[in-house]
């Protein structure tokens, strides 16, 4: 219980600190929401508590403007966020199939984390390189022009990457 | 001194642009090349990432398809021994396997984009950059900046195409103390990026567009609301904010007058609607986004209830051209009601994809075969997408028509912000209008009853369409359905959302004819409707399809042909997938 409290203390004094370097305007809501995301992958709710008190705005609401937005999670994510694209452009070009191999590679379906914690599978509208469709991005990295290989070569060899950072 | 650019826009740095500015950076370093290296927007041929152009006095050429490996060659050839390497060029003084793609193209928003560093104010400055402004603000009262912007006839480009000299015009009548200036660069269609390549190409062009509006109705502050998921565009303007106020082109008594401005990035956290633009201000204010009756319009009480300004990202884009070039100048471009230039974001089945701009009036077929160079694979061209979900299909048949605003409204699709997707035969259509309006019944803020509700019954029934559960007067249900949202919905979501339905239905009713009626679908796509078949004269026996499906509905002796039990094949298409004899085929 107390070193619940005590982690909790951190949580925010962390948070704390993080404002003061990106010297926040403190009364603007969604950009404070932005930043706790930024700082931890996802909002904890410890963290709402303490923007009701900065910017006067009771938490009921705050949770509200939480929901609506699609940016926002109250979950931790995996280690690796993969977004696929489901735009129009990839809509057509067979965005469905990729959703369906990630699915059946991962064992998981959209907005779901494996049970490893690796990976996070959420889908957005259009990540702009429709040249390249069907597209998908795992963390920063882009790939285009997918196909059922492409996507299994993709994973591969992140979980490749990631057996190195254990074994080192 | 030779220069090097790199297309970094999204879409270079998909197709590997970063690591090949590293390695241009590294081999220039090592081989001590006299060379300026830098990196650009969007040329707009994404069909051809990675791009890189290498200028010197007197010519410039531009690679297509670079990929780190081809760089070496590049830079002993090139940069050494002034050998361009020819067959990777695409366009020199006397190569240009391209012309198509650029000879039907005028670009204005898109002037300086894949030409300039979009990180040097320097270069933007070098092409005229920041003299419109100083222009108004030395020669221009508020009214006659108005007047110029009226009667070069600009249409706002964010979708419904009000005069953008009326809007000001508005915006200087209301008396306050406080009046701001909004960009809109939520861009939310997806499948469309202009306003993003305009923000990543060249950030500077906006934000003067904003300072003249922001002259012109007399406000003082200036609010950029952009997408979370353009983090480029995003990096970009911050840096080209840094560099006016630096130069003293921002803050108080900007180039020695009393105007004073001031910009701020506010950034979108995911929300269609918030496109919408009393959506967009409650969004700002930290606020769910959810759109309010207009009247009052924002130009009356818009953030924080304050007069405010809000016009799309290539709208603020034209004005400092309009204002260096003359509104007459404007005006020789376009039809009679729609003038200008438009920037499409080309994608779909088409062989050039990517980001044109072209003059209005130019016909679909034009954009299509011309600079798009016809469709993907030798398929038929059946019909584009324009305007998003809120637009809709126009059938091939039709690609006569002109580009225009009354043009297209009169098909039944909107303008929209400029999302062109082309379709081929094997599109089924009511699958496209499945997916348009499962996005928008997702994003439907939830305020409307008819929005909220009526879209997931029309979902619903479309869902059954392809799925093969289709009944008669299912059309005739979801045109119904389809009026009532439209009377019924506060803000534009729901007045067009059911654009991409009723569009569909009037050109391709066949289509959904034949999945209610016959339960098929003519283009292949819906799964259920597909039946999976052996030919027997390409089955080679050789298990491979076997191995492949989930269910073991194939069976088959190695060598002899193999069978599909219907009752055990879920349609899934993978042994169509694995079969290297095309001896699945799809009917
Ligand atoms: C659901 C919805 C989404 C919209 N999304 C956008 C958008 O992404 N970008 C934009 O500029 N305008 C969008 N609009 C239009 C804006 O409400 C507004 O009309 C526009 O920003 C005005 O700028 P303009 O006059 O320069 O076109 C949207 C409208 C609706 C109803
Ligand atoms: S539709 Fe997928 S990147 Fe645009």
């Amino acid at each position: 219980m107390e070193d619940e409290i005590v982690e909790e203390e951190k949580l925010i004094q962390h948070f704390k600190v993080d404002l003061i370097n990106k010297r926040h305007q403190v009364g603007s809501l969604i950009p404070l929401l932005q930043s706790a995301q930024d700082s931890y992958g996802y909002i904890p709710e410890k963290i709402i508590y303490y923007i009701s008190e900065l910017v006067n705005i009771p938490p009921a609401d705050i949770y509200g403007v939480i929901t609506f937005f699609a940016q926002f999670r109250l979950k931790p994510a995996g280690k690796n966020l993969i977004r696929i694209c489901e735009g129009t452009a990839c809509h057509v070009n067979g965005a469905k199939t990729v959703l369906s191999v990630l699915q059946d590679e991962l064992g998981i379906s959209k907005d779901e984390t494996t049970d490893d914690g690796n990976f996070t599978l959420v889908s957005v509208a259009c990540l702009g390189c429709c040249s390249l469709a069907p597209i998908m991005m795992i963390n920063d990295e882009t790939f285009g022009n997918l196909n059922a290989d492409k996507i299994k070569k993709a994973l591969k060899k992140f979980y490749i990457e990631e057996k190195l950072l254990v074994e080192t | 001194m030779k220069k090097i650019k790199v297309g970094l826009g999204t879409c270079g740095l998909s197709a590997g642009g970063e690591l090949i500015y590293n390695k241009f950076k590294e081999e220039i370093k090592e081989k001590n090349i006299d060379a300026e290296l830098c990196e650009t927007g969007c040329m707009g041929m994404c069909y051809e990432e990675a791009l890189v152009e290498i200028e010197d006095e007197n010519e410039s050429y531009l690679y297509s398809k670079v990929s780190v490996d081809k760089v070496g060659r590049i830079v002993n050839e090139h940069l050494l021994n002034n050998q361009p390497v020819k067959n990777w060029i695409i366009r020199s003084k006397d190569i240009c396997t391209e012309e198509s793609f650029l000879k039907y193209q005028t670009k204005i928003v898109l002037r300086n984009c894949g030409v300039i560093d979009p990180t040097s104010i320097a270069e933007y400055i070098a092409r005229g950059g920041y003299e419109a402004i100083k222009n108004v603000l030395k020669n221009y009262s508020s009214e006659e900046v108005i007047e110029v912007i009226t009667k070069s006839g600009l249409r706002g480009r964010g979708g419904a195409g009000f005069l953008t000299g009326i809007k000001w015009k508005l915006g200087l009548a209301e008396k306050s103390e406080k009046k701001y200036i909004i960009c809109n660069a939520d861009e939310g269609d997806p499948g469309a990026f202009m306003d993003r390549s305009v923000l990543e190409g060249d950030p500077h062009s906006v934000l003067e567009g904003m300072m003249i509006a922001a002259y012109a109705i007399g406000s003082d502050e200036g609010f950029i609301y952009v997408r979370a998921e353009y983090p480029l565009a995003i990096k970009r303007l911050r840096i080209a904010l840094r560099q006016i106020r630096e130069k003293g082109f921002l803050g108080k008594n900007i180039f020695g007058t009393n105007f004073n401005f001031d910009v701020s990035i506010k950034e979108g956290a995911g929300a269609f609607v918030c496109g919408e633009e009393t959506a967009l201000m409650a969004s700002i204010e930290g606020r769910r986004g959810i759109p309010r009756l207009r009247p009052p319009f924002p130009s009356q009480k818009g953030l924080w209830g304050k007069p405010t300004n809000i016009n799309n990202v290539e709208t603020y884009a034209n004005v400092p051209w309009i204002i260096l070039n003359g509104w007459q100048k404007y005006l020789e471009l376009g039809t009679e009601k729609s003038k200008g230039t438009k920037v499409f974001a080309l994608a779909g089945k088409i062989k050039r994809t990517g980001l044109v701009e072209v003059p209005m009036g130019i016909t679909i077929n034009e954009i299509v075969y011309k600079i798009g160079g016809g469709i993907k694979g030798n398929k038929k061209f059946k019909a584009v997408q324009i305007g998003g979900p809120s637009g809709g299909c126009i059938p091939a048949s039709m690609g006569d028509l002109k580009i225009d605003y009354d043009e297209i409204t009169s098909t039944g699709a909107i303008m929209g912000s400029g999302g062109l997707i082309v379709l081929d035969e094997t599109t089924c259509m009511v699958d496209l209008a499945k997916y348009f309006l499962n996005f928008t019944q997702l994003e439907s803020c939830g305020k409307c009853t008819f929005c909220r509700i009526g879209t997931k019954r029309m979902l619903e029934i479309l869902e059954r369409i392809t799925e093969g559960n289709g009944k008669a007067g299912d059309i005739e249900l979801l045109e119904d359905l389809a009026n009532k949202i439209r009377s019924a919905s506060l803000c534009g979501l729901g007045q067009t959302a059911p654009n991409p339905v009723l569009t569909t239905i009037k050109y391709f009713r066949e289509e959904y004819d034949a999945h209610i009626v016959n339960k098929k679908c003519p283009a292949h796509n819906c799964p259920s409707l597909i039946t999976y078949k052996v030919v027997d004269e390409l089955c080679k026996g050789c298990r491979v399809c076997i191995k492949a499906c989930p269910t073991g509905a194939i069976t088959g002796k190695l060598k002899e042909v193999h069978v599909i039990d219907y009752d055990l094949c879920n349609r899934c298409g993978k042994c169509y997938d694995a079969c290297r004899l095309n001896a699945i085929i799809k009917d």
